[in-house]
């Protein structure tokens, strides 16, 4: 039985979706992989929201500059072209609408759009939120990158978020290892299955109701 | 003439009263100003209010002045990291108070104490349980949440380069919440690596221009919290 695609392979098909010379946003996890998968002639330019436009690949560990880094508190380096800036114009990149993609792992996703990435909720847990709904309320186009389902086999996409939300009705599309689904004013809709995956297994992993591929 | 050097950090730090609300920049290590904070852990004020993104790291820094007593309250954007395990512990035992804000709003509320505007509407939080309680106005059919503005008794900076009148540059993303911070504190003190002469560095370069700086302190070989941490250095 086929698993779908790789970590890697979902990045590389989420990257297909941005447009050349767009401003993006990656959060942590898979939707790093997204910058070893830039399509043949295009180019992103990356924004990290403690501050830089420009971010380059992690440097070798004799060139880190204790002084770069991302958001994810990783060392970066930087891009020809690159500039360094405070946390107020660094949101206002964000919630001003300049930033054009944001690609996010998260821990659920609703069929309305709704996410919630940020906080099981659990009574003992200490709430951290940093930029996340920054993010979501800011960013044209919100993409989530995510496992179908969680690793004990439950949805991770469902009607309604159990977890405290993180913004609602913001996310458009999903990549996961099982397929890409669209969230439509209909729910989820399939746009494309994972090599060796059928609909009716995308359907069984799924919390909430999902359309077939028109 | 005007000359806002401080002999001393301890100098530099000892008029923060007991209760103060008192600013630190810094995003995790990259620009957190370890020797005004290690000062301030000498001085000894208690109950303060901190606002920061994160809460410290290992047992130095802002973590070592929240574990030795001197923090009631933390106001922040991501308490928990991968390093952060003073602050924790204390907010599980019920020690310590957390304000969580985003970090959008953590930093444009800094920013609108700065600049004299009491509070602004924002998109972020709407729909969630951060939003709760909280007066939401719509604007062109979209709902948004109100924000109070953020001022602070003290802000502790780290920069790159000061000259006595307070001018400021940083040096790369070390520059995160700092420059708002200075705004937003009624009194500023800054530690740079390298203190210049008025007019060394150029008008066009300044980021932080001085009237928002009130106090600057050499200290010409700063240590990095990063750097702390992979020795297991503790403070004091």
């Amino acid at each position: 039985m086929s698993t779908g695609w790789t970590r890697e392979q979902m990045a590389a098909r989420a990257a297909l979706d941005i447009p050349d010379g767009s401003y993006v946003n990656l959060g942590i996890g898979i939707p790093e992989l997204v910058t070893q998968f830039v399509p043949e002639g295009r180019e992103f330019i990356y924004h990290t929201e403690n501050g830089l436009l420009g971010m380059g690949p992690p440097p070798a560990e004799d060139e880190r500059d204790l002084d770069l880094m991302n958001a994810g508190k990783k060392y970066v380096t930087t891009v020809p072209g690159a500039s360094y800036f405070h946390h107020a114009d660094s949101f206002s990149m964000i919630r001003g609408g300049h930033i054009d993609v944001c690609v996010l792992g998260t821990m659920q996703v609703a069929a309305n759009g709704d996410i919630a990435n940020w906080s099981t909720g659990a009574p003992d847990a200490i709430p951290a939120v940093g930029g996340a709904m920054d993010l979501v309320q800011g960013v044209r186009n919100i993409y989530v990158i995510t496992q179908h389902t969680t690793k004990t086999g439950e949805p991770k996409l469902v009607e309604k978020c159990s977890y405290p939300l993180t913004g609602p009705g913001v996310v458009s599309r999903i990549y996961t290892n099982l397929a890409v689904i669209d969230v439509t004013p209909d729910g989820f809709q399939v746009v494309e299955l994972a090599p060796g995956i059928t609909f009716e297994e995308v359907e069984k992993s799924t919390g909430a109701t999902i359309l077939p591929a028109k | 003439m005007i000359n806002k050097k401080s002999p001393s950090v301890a100098a530099a730090v000892e008029d923060v009263f007991d209760g103060a609300v008192v600013m630190v920049g810094g995003f995790g290590a990259s620009g957190s100003p370890i020797e005004l904070i290690h000062a301030l852990i000498d001085q000894g004020a208690k109950d303060l209010t901190l606002i920061n993104n994160n809460t410290g790291n290992g047992e130095v820094g802002l973590a070592a002045l929240i574990a030795n007593g001197q923090v009631s309250k933390m106001i922040c954007s991501f308490p928990r990291s991968s390093q952060s395990r003073v602050f924790p512990k204390l907010y599980r035992e019920g020690k310590i108070e957390l304000e969580l804000v985003p970090q959008g709003t953590l930093a444009e509320r800094i920013r609108a104490a700065g600049a004299g505007i009491p509070a602004f509407y924002t998109p972020t939080t709407v729909g969630t349980v951060l939003a709760e309680g909280k007066e939401q106005r719509e604007f062109n059919g979209r709902s948004y949440v109100m924000e109070p503005w953020l001022e602070a008794d003290f802000a502790l900076v780290k920069c790159e380069v000061a000259d006595p009148l307070g001018n400021l540059t940083y040096n790369k993303t070390a520059r995160n919440f700092s420059p708002l911070m200075c705004m937003a504190a009624t009194t500023t003190i800054v530690q740079t690596k390298h203190l210049v002469a008025a007019g060394d560095i150029d008008p066009e370069h300044v980021i932080t221009p001085g009237i928002f700086v009130n106090r600057v302190v050499e200290v010409a070989d700063p240590v990095h919290e990063d750097t702390l941490i992979a020795e297991g250095a503790s403070y004091p």
